[in-house]
């Protein structure tokens, strides 16, 4: 099977968020970039496939700055095959609609059996970008996937999608699809260090606006359809107050809080 | 008539969601300022009964999109009809919940009329120019961000659940109904095969109203029945959550995480019993209206977000939070 994976690379979670004085956007310096946490369900599950079914390849594809190839290679070193960058100026300040329209530009000569991906990118987390290049595509999706079995002749994947109260749908998609990972999908494997050392060497091809045969108008800032306003920091919690007294004390008291400060009991 | 606002009501095992009153009640003031009706549109089959209430909570018409196809929910088939009607409509906004159905449906919808989204609303509001200018959180809720879709209609939007309060009701107002039979969707390269029910049938995490969590200091599965206890004793709307200490130690299962990777969730009161507070923690529940932390150790993170908090074991403080609350609620 041919195998491509949607990676983003993100802050790392720990990172402090910081406003640009203009409010155009985040402060970027001294941040942490890794690989989206739920995009490495997804490469996992792609070299799970592989492992699985002879002849398979993995490749990696990213859209973003010149510093998502160190991500992609994260990636190649955990085990995939190639990665595709895809990065030009005219691509920032994209919406998910102008996303996905750059990257369903890559994928469609591209002709992969399956498409995996994260549930969500935590930067963003506008958990779009899926269903738009699905749609763009003309193939079936099955998001927040938490189990997945492709079947034996490679041509569908019955998916468990986790919905809402602990309920899961079964949902059988034909192949090509675009699948998007759920924690607990698996575990993710660290890379190696042989396979760090590998990776150096693995293909990794650039793509940009020219190649892509794309106009400057119908990507990045120029093609987003929902347009930023302003960024804003929310507004910090006053301290609370610590209810005294012994721990049954204490509860007797926080229930009378509850109802009649809070009200909320 | 064309530039309606309308909302995507959804529904589940023959009963409208939460949410339907919830975005009806939010968008009521849109559809006022913008002079035009509010709609209620929604998809399935034998949905007539279930629609009835709907102008009681502020619905002008409601659209009612009919085919046995549409009968259980699937992407690809919901997207085609809900697409097809707002093509021949045209709204001016449509509004859905950012539940499980709605993060799936939306963004497709929106890539089939080309047209732009904002993601897990927490404010929905219009502008100066009568845009709609929703606010969405980002980086798991470390920074907001307010955006507006200035050319393609309509403009869209999720919005999180227990955001919107929902509106007195209003007896005796009534909607107009419209039932169209649709055509059946094509192509749809999906089968539903089946829905596995949850262990436990409460109500969302995400639509929850009380919440009650449990961190790595729960010690053993076996100890998250009396966090379940103390929500029996709150009632409905309340259910038990988890951090991911609690799921990764085999406490608790996956779908009861809460947090940056787990559930972000929104209710009225969130209880955290035993968590020290991890910022993708937080990232999850920092909406919540009012937060109560039970924590041994007085340094806890935790206690910087919490409108309340206890010093204690937790396994002393919560059995006496379920007597007191029983007994509050006896006295009601
Ligand atoms: C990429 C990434 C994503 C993550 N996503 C999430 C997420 O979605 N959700 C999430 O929760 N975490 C997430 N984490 C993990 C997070 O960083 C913390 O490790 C986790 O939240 C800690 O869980 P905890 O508070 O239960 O455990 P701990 O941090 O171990 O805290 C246990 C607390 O219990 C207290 N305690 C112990 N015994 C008692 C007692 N008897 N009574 C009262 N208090 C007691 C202790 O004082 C301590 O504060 C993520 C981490 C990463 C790196």
């Amino acid at each position: 099977m041919k195998i491509g994976v949607l990676m983003k690379q993100v802050p790392d979670t720990e990172t402090k968020i910081r406003i640009k004085d203009d409010a155009s956007g985040i402060v970027t310096d001294g941040i942490k970039w890794v690989m989206n946490p739920y995009d490495e369900y997804a490469v996992e599950e792609a070299l799970r496939i592989k492992e699985k079914k002879a002849g398979s390849t993995v490749a990696i594809i990213s859209m973003g700055p010149k510093r998502s190839v160190e991500t992609i290679r994260t990636g190649l070193a955990m085990g995939a095959d190639s990665g595709i960058l895809i990065d030009d100026p005219a691509f920032e300040g994209a919406d998910c609609y102008a996303t996905a329209k750059v990257l369903a530009k890559v994928l469609e000569p591209e002709k992969f059996d399956l498409l995996l991906c994260g549930k969500q990118a935590i930067d963003d987390d506008s958990a779009q970008v899926p269903q738009t290049v699905a749609e763009l595509l003309g193939i079936p999706q099955a998001m927040v996937i938490e189990k997945l079995i492709i079947s034996d002749d490679g041509k569908k994947a019955t998916c468990y999608r986790r919905v809402e109260g602990g309920a899961k749908e079964v949902l059988e998609v034909e192949l090509p699809a675009i699948i998007a990972a759920e924690k607990g999908l698996n575990e993710p494997r660290y890379a190696s260090l042989p396979g760090i050392m590998k990776a150096k060497s693995k293909p990794m091809k650039e793509v940009n606006l020219s190649t892509l045969g794309l106009k400057a108008e119908e990507v990045g800032a120029k093609g987003a359809k929902l347009k930023v306003k302003k960024y804003s920091l929310p507004a910090d919690k006053a301290p609370g107050k610590i209810v005294p007294g012994e721990p049954e004390d204490a509860a007797r008291a926080l229930v009378k809080m509850l109802r009649e400060e809070a009200k909320v009991v | 008539m064309a530039n309606e606002v309308w909302i995507y009501a959804e529904h589940k095992d023959g009963k409208l969601k939460k949410s339907a009153l919830e975005l009806l009640s939010g968008a009521r003031s849109l559809a006022n300022d913008l002079g035009t009706q509010l709609v209620a549109v929604t998809l399935g089959c034998g949905l007539e009964a279930m629609v009835k209430e709907l102008g009681a909570y502020g619905a002008d018409k409601v659209i009612i999109a009919e085919n046995e196809a549409l009968k259980s929910y699937l992407a690809v088939a919901y997207a085609q009809t809900l697409a097809g009607l707002a093509k021949q409509h045209q709204p001016a906004i449509l509004l859905g919940p950012a539940s499980a159905q709605g993060k799936d449906l939306f963004p497709r919808v929106a890539a089939k009329l080309g047209t732009g989204m904002a993601s897990d609303c927490i404010k929905i509001q219009l502008d100066g120019q009568k845009l709609l200018s929703p606010v969405r959180p980002m980086y798991a809720g470390k920074a907001l961000v307010e955006a507006n879709i200035p050319e393609a209609r309509p403009q869209m939007a999720t919005v999180r659940p227990n955001v919107l309060a929902v509106a007195p009701k209003q007896e005796g107002k009534q909607a107009q109904i419209e039932k169209v039979a649709v055509e059946a969707p094509k192509d749809l390269k999906t089968i539903l095969k089946e829905i596995v029910k949850g262990a436990k049938e409460t109500v969302d995490l995400t639509e929850a109203t009380i919440i009650i969590s449990g961190g790595r200091a729960m010690k053993a599965a076996d100890n998250f029945k009396i966090l379940w206890d103390l929500a029996e004793v709150f009632g409905s709307g309340t259910t038990v959550g988890a951090s991911r200490a609690a799921v990764d130690s085999g406490f608790a299962p996956a779908d009861m995480q809460v947090g940056q990777t787990g559930k972000v969730v929104n209710p009225t009161l969130y209880i955290a019993c035993g968590i020290s507070g991890a910022i993708q923690h937080l990232a999850g529940m920092r909406t919540s209206k009012f937060i109560v932390a039970i924590n041994k150790d007085a340094d806890a993170p935790i206690f910087q977000k919490a409108d309340y908090g206890i010093v204690g074991d937790l396994f002393k403080v919560v059995p006496v939070l379920t007597e007191e609350v029983k007994k509050l609620k006896a006295q009601d």
